[in-house]
């Protein structure tokens, strides 16, 4: 097929958005119901736990797509070759950043997956045990600054993986939107980055809770 | 004292490095060169003065650099090299806008024939592969071709500058050996026959071979092309404008059929 590349590289761009970016954006405002406290978050895990066909939607609409994302995205990080030392342009140095967030990002998502998912699939937890290990997982000061390199990879991939969906679908077409298109997206990386980290810390301070208990 | 004798007394000289290749098969090394200084001097005249008299700076006498000139007023691309990391034509560029030591390389992108001669023949196979000319030629006249409308006319001046220099090709970092990219030049050169008026009856011909193995969807956003493109094309724009083009064409395939 003479266009597999092309129909594999959109494939690429749109999962990267729907529904990647949107589970990214979604699980950190969910994480974020634990600077409300033990409960406030239990009850939302619970609501998600709740949903009809959770094993169809977890398996169709997070992990296929999160696979051919980050599979064809490593195949992508490895064909390009850095030429920073020529080029120190601002979109060449994203251009590079995008792929080296890229990569970390699947590094700690696989790690995150089988610590909080697949342990929880494994031992049958509940949404109060589930909590509890995520507490105690993120109360370590080391996995506390691994998750929030992650989390910052994945926001960080995440906005800037925005502006170039919107470039590479010929949405921002001219260089005025195309900047208008960065600070955009370089604001929804702090916000959403701020979301991700605030939950981070929470978990930690549900730790000391759970201690004191 | 006059400036002519200040010359003359300090004896300004400059000093190039420049990075050689004997063969397309050869190791490639480096050989310095160390010249008079004089006003206005380029790097091509530089290269003009080494080929007058090859000695390099240990006063041997060496085979003079080989590479590529025809136009020297930056319109025909042949002189294209990397000049202190940055590709650019030999030709417009000034010794007195450089740092010293000034490094000169081939474009390592494209085969390597002989010092800065390289083979730049993979970029006229892309432009046969996507078709970028008006095919016009028949049996029969076919009248006069519709008007052009002045905002396109604008807009394919632009385009139309490119001299297949292959600059953006030594910028690009997804123009390598792993990739089939065909360059950020080729984007902008089926733009450029799409929206002319007569060229326009053929664009789904180009859009699709745009979109082949090696086509637009290797863009990775880098932005670089537009920055090195000595003459200023924005192609950028013009990658973002076929990406719609390519959506559109995408859609348009399989809906209709």
């Amino acid at each position: 097929m003479k266009h597999r590349s092309f129909f594999n590289r959109r494939l690429h761009s749109l999962l990267g958005v729907i529904p990647v970016g949107f589970f990214v954006v979604e699980h950190l405002i969910t994480n974020y119901e634990a600077t409300k406290g033990v409960n406030a978050y239990v009850e939302q895990v619970e609501w998600i736990w709740g949903l009809p066909f959770l094993p169809v939607l977890e398996i169709f609409f997070i992990f296929l797509p999160l696979l051919y994302h980050g599979v064809y995205g490593l195949y992508i990080a490895f064909t390009a070759k850095n030429n920073l030392s020529n080029f120190s342009t601002f979109r060449n140095i994203m251009f590079m950043l995008q792929r080296a967030t890229g990569v970390i990002t699947l590094i700690f998502v696989s790690v995150h997956v089988w610590q909080t998912r697949l342990k929880v699939a494994l031992y049958d937890y509940d949404a109060h045990a589930l909590t509890g290990l995520t507490a105690n997982l993120l109360s370590d000061p080391v996995t506390q600054v691994w998750y929030i390199i992650g989390v910052l990879a994945a926001t960080f991939h995440f906005a800037n993986g925005m502006w170039s969906f919107l470039v590479s679908w010929g949405i921002t077409v001219g260089p005025r939107a195309q900047r208008i298109s960065s600070y955009v997206w370089a604001v929804v990386f702090v916000l959403v980055s701020y979301i991700g980290i605030r939950a981070i810390f929470a978990f930690g301070e549900i730790a000391n809770q759970l201690a004191q208990r | 004292m006059s400036d002519q004798t200040v010359t003359a007394t300090e004896k300004r000289t400059v000093r190039f490095i420049i990075m050689r290749q004997d063969s397309p098969e050869s190791e490639p090394y480096e050989e310095e060169f160390e010249l008079e200084y004089r006003p206005n001097m380029t790097v091509n005249s530089s290269l003009m003065e080494i080929q007058r008299n090859p000695v390099n700076t240990k006063g041997e006498k060496v085979s003079p650099v080989c590479w590529e000139a025809n136009c020297l007023e930056e319109v025909c691309g042949a002189c294209s090299m990397v000049i202190n990391g940055t590709p650019r034509q030999a030709c417009s560029t000034l010794i007195d806008g450089l740092e010293q030591p000034i490094r000169i390389q081939p474009m390592n992108t494209f085969p390597v024939m002989r010092d800065m001669v390289v083979d730049r023949s993979r970029m006229f196979d892309a432009l046969k592969r996507v078709k970028a000319w008006v095919p016009i030629d028949g049996t029969h006249d076919l009248g006069a071709g519709p008007r052009m409308p002045e905002v396109d006319r604008q807009w394919r001046y632009e385009l139309s500058k490119c001299m297949t220099c292959g600059v953006c090709l030594q910028a690009c970092p997804n123009v390598n050996d792993r990739s089939n990219f065909m360059g950020p030049f080729i984007v902008g050169q089926v733009d450029l026959f799409n929206s002319h008026p007569t060229g326009s009856m053929n664009k789904h011909e180009r859009t699709d071979a745009l979109l082949e193995e090696g086509g637009l969807q290797e863009c990775g956003n880098s932005q670089n092309c537009v920055q090195a493109c000595p003459k200023g094309i924005p192609l950028t724009t013009t990658i973002a404008r076929m990406n719609r083009e390519g959506t559109k064409h995408m859609f348009r395939k399989w809906l209709s059929r």
